[in-house]
């Protein structure tokens, strides 16, 4: 054997060592990353909720809990219904194009039937949860208020079909879960017929 | 036998010498190390903040005997420390109070070094290595303020990780992955709990073990900025050093007197210092389906959290006008083929701040208002490093530089009004001014002669 180093050899094996080292730290961590993600049991207590809406009265709220998050449900009256109409030189984006629905959401009341809107009650900016001051109300955060959600943080008004006013922290309209109704009192928040649970 | 004739002590630390350089390290970086015989009040908080981390360690390891990262009962196990555990509430307050106290130290610290100079060359790393346990500060009080699983503690953390969603294409995904469920949960409390505790705590430490072996090889800044260096007597010791020990840590040892009358005075008769060490809505137990009134984070991140609200649709005009007056003002300074790619770039940053939504340049201006810090060693084209010797641009600038921050801070912790709104967009501006112009006024500003030896 010759003294001599074969620096070609030398080079390979420490390229090829680097190689498959680096494969290997990049393959371990795949399990570490995957970790973090939301186990089976979150994903399960993530899944779909069924709510009850036949003791809701027009005009009023009710909050059901997906996700950890405040879905609501509100029952429009027909003045409500009819006062979206005349927001949309109001609103930032009124045929909801950059926000987030489902598709049969994607209409001027932002509902599946006119009656009943069914949103998440998080802001779009940060992430705080609006309060519901219909019309008239004495804390309106505007004269001629045609009532809607105001988020108490950075003052985001959102309208009866939580389409943000322009000109407002919050970027969006206020998302559509996935949803359906089961029957006219029976609501499924989480899933639908596209998305089944 | 010949450790016959030696007291046994002499003994036993020649023995260790043999096996670890015992006597060695503590030459190196206590008995001979040289620093600067002009230290001024400045120079307490490098070692304060070593004294906080001591006591954050301490009573956090003490509190984590009682405390259960459960969301059923985390916040119950605080109550239970504050009330039933033998000298639970002094544990505690000392813990809750050493957050705040580590960022009063740690920002008055950097004061220090952007005052007198002391990122620019040849300790450079030694301030990056500095921002990096800053922001693993950061990182740790975020963590940290989650565990006591109060109303703030969970609007805070929401707010704080809807930031990721922001991020274009992954934002869903990556703030899901933080908090390993689809909104805050227990789920996040738990690994927030191992990130404050074990997580952070360990960079932290191996980050300062770093910072001051990286200060130790250059040797430490003065308030007038010379190199002690390069005056030595015959023995190789800088004229103008002295040794570390005894004279710092007997002086360092009275900066420690100080420090505790303060932090013990705050413990003992306001913990809370009115809302801003613990805040109001932290003593109610979290609850995602009531948003408090007013969510502010705590004191020490509003300077930042102001630069996001400020950061509205509106204020884009600005930053689009700023973006382009830098490309004029430094368009020469670039070479060949950047004259063109740095204008291209430009124009579609500026593009791309009225096609992305406003908030998600608000987190970049708000990373990037933190970020910043670690370009000031080259951001300063002095000649000079202290204030001392710096002409009057220079001095000015620093100034606008703090009243921005105080204002920021104070503006972030207050509800937002059109009016503030405004204010904030304004210092917001001045904030940047200072970092972004310096290239210019460092080098345009007069300097007096810096003398060749140390002034007192």
């Amino acid at each position: 054997m010759s003294d001599e180093v074969d620096k070609d050899r030398r080079r390979f094996l420490t390229v090829t060592a680097s190689a498959v080292g680096g494969a290997g730290v990049v393959a371990a961590a795949v399990p570490f990353v995957a970790y973090l993600e939301p186990s089976a049991r979150t994903k399960a207590i993530g899944g779909p909720v069924e709510v009850d809406i036949s003791k809701l009265q027009p005009g009023e709220k009710m909050i059901a809990k997906w996700r950890g998050k405040p879905v609501w449900i509100l029952r429009r009256t027909e003045e409500m219904v009819e006062a979206i109409k005349g927001m949309d030189d109001r609103v930032v984006d009124p045929n909801s194009d950059s926000s987030e629905q489902p598709a049969y959401a994607k209409n001027e009341t932002r509902s599946r039937k006119p009656e009943y809107l069914v949103v998440e009650g998080l802001c779009t900016h940060l992430g705080c949860s609006p309060n519901l001051i219909p019309a008239g109300a004495p804390d309106a955060p505007e004269a001629d208020w045609k009532g809607g959600f105001l988020c108490p943080c950075h003052g985001s008004k959102f309208d009866l079909a939580a389409r943000v006013y322009a000109g407002m922290p919050a970027p969006t309209n206020l998302p559509v879960p996935p949803h359906q109704y089961l029957s006219d009192t029976r609501l499924l928040i989480g899933a639908d017929e596209e998305n089944p649970a | 036998m010949k450790a016959a004739s030696k007291p046994w002590y002499a003994a036993t630390l020649e023995w260790v010498d043999a096996r670890f350089p015992l006597t060695k390290m503590w030459d190196e970086h206590l008995a001979k190390y040289y620093a600067p015989k002009n230290f001024n009040f400045w120079y307490y908080f490098g070692s304060l903040a070593l004294l906080v981390l001591v006591i954050q360690l301490v009573t956090g390891i003490w509190l984590t005997m009682n405390y259960k990262p459960d969301a059923e009962r985390a916040f119950e196990s605080v109550e239970y420390i504050m009330r039933d555990v033998e000298w639970g509430w002094l544990i505690r307050y000392m813990h809750s109070t050493g957050a705040s106290a580590f960022f009063v130290v740690v920002y008055l610290h950097m004061f220090r070094g952007m005052m007198y100079g002391s990122y620019k060359s040849p300790r450079e790393l030694i301030w990056l290595i500095g921002m990096l346990i800053y922001l693993t500060l950061m990182g740790e009080a975020f963590f940290g303020y989650l565990l006591p699983w109060g109303q703030m503690s969970f609007w805070g953390a929401k707010v704080i990780v809807s930031l990721f969603g922001a991020v274009p294409v992954i934002g869903d995904w990556l703030s899901t992955l933080v908090r390993g469920d689809f909104g805050i949960s227990d789920v996040t409390l738990n690994r927030f709990f191992a990130l404050h505790v074990v997580a952070m705590p360990l960079v932290l430490c191996a980050l300062v073990v770093v910072h001051i072996l990286a200060l130790h090889e250059v040797g430490s800044n003065n308030p007038d900025g010379v190199e002690i260096k390069k005056k030595k007597g015959p023995d190789g010791v800088p004229l103008d050093g002295i040794p570390f020990h005894p004279y710092y840590t007997v002086k360092d040892i009275v900066g420690v007197a100080g420090f505790l009358i303060v932090y013990f005075g705050i413990i003992f008769f306001a913990p809370e210092v009115g809302g801003y060490f613990i805040e109001h809505n932290n003593f109610i137990p979290a609850d995602p389906f009531k948003t408090p009134a007013h969510i502010a984070p705590v004191w020490y991140f509003t300077p930042y959290y102001s630069v996001l609200r400020a950061t509205t649709s509106e204020f884009m005009w600005v930053v689009a006008i700023g973006t382009v007056l830098l490309l004029l003002l430094y368009w020469r300074e670039f070479r060949g083929a950047w004259r063109l790619v740095v204008p291209i770039a430009a124009l579609a940053l500026v593009g791309g701040y009225f096609t992305i939504d406003a908030k998600f340049w608000g987190v970049v201006l708000m990373g990037l208002s933190v970020l910043i810090f670690f370009a000031l060693p080259w951001l300063d084209r002095s000649p000079v490093k202290s204030i001392r010797y710096r002409g009057p641009l220079t001095r000015m600038a620093l100034a606008v530089f703090v009243v921005s921050f105080l204002v920021l801070g104070y503006l972030g912790t207050k509800t937002p009004t059109v009016a503030l709104t405004r204010a904030a967009q304004v210092f917001t501006v001045l904030y940047f001014a200072y970092f972004l112009l310096m290239p210019i006024y460092t080098r345009i500003d007069t300097t007096k002669p810096v003398p060749e030896r140390v002034t007192h």
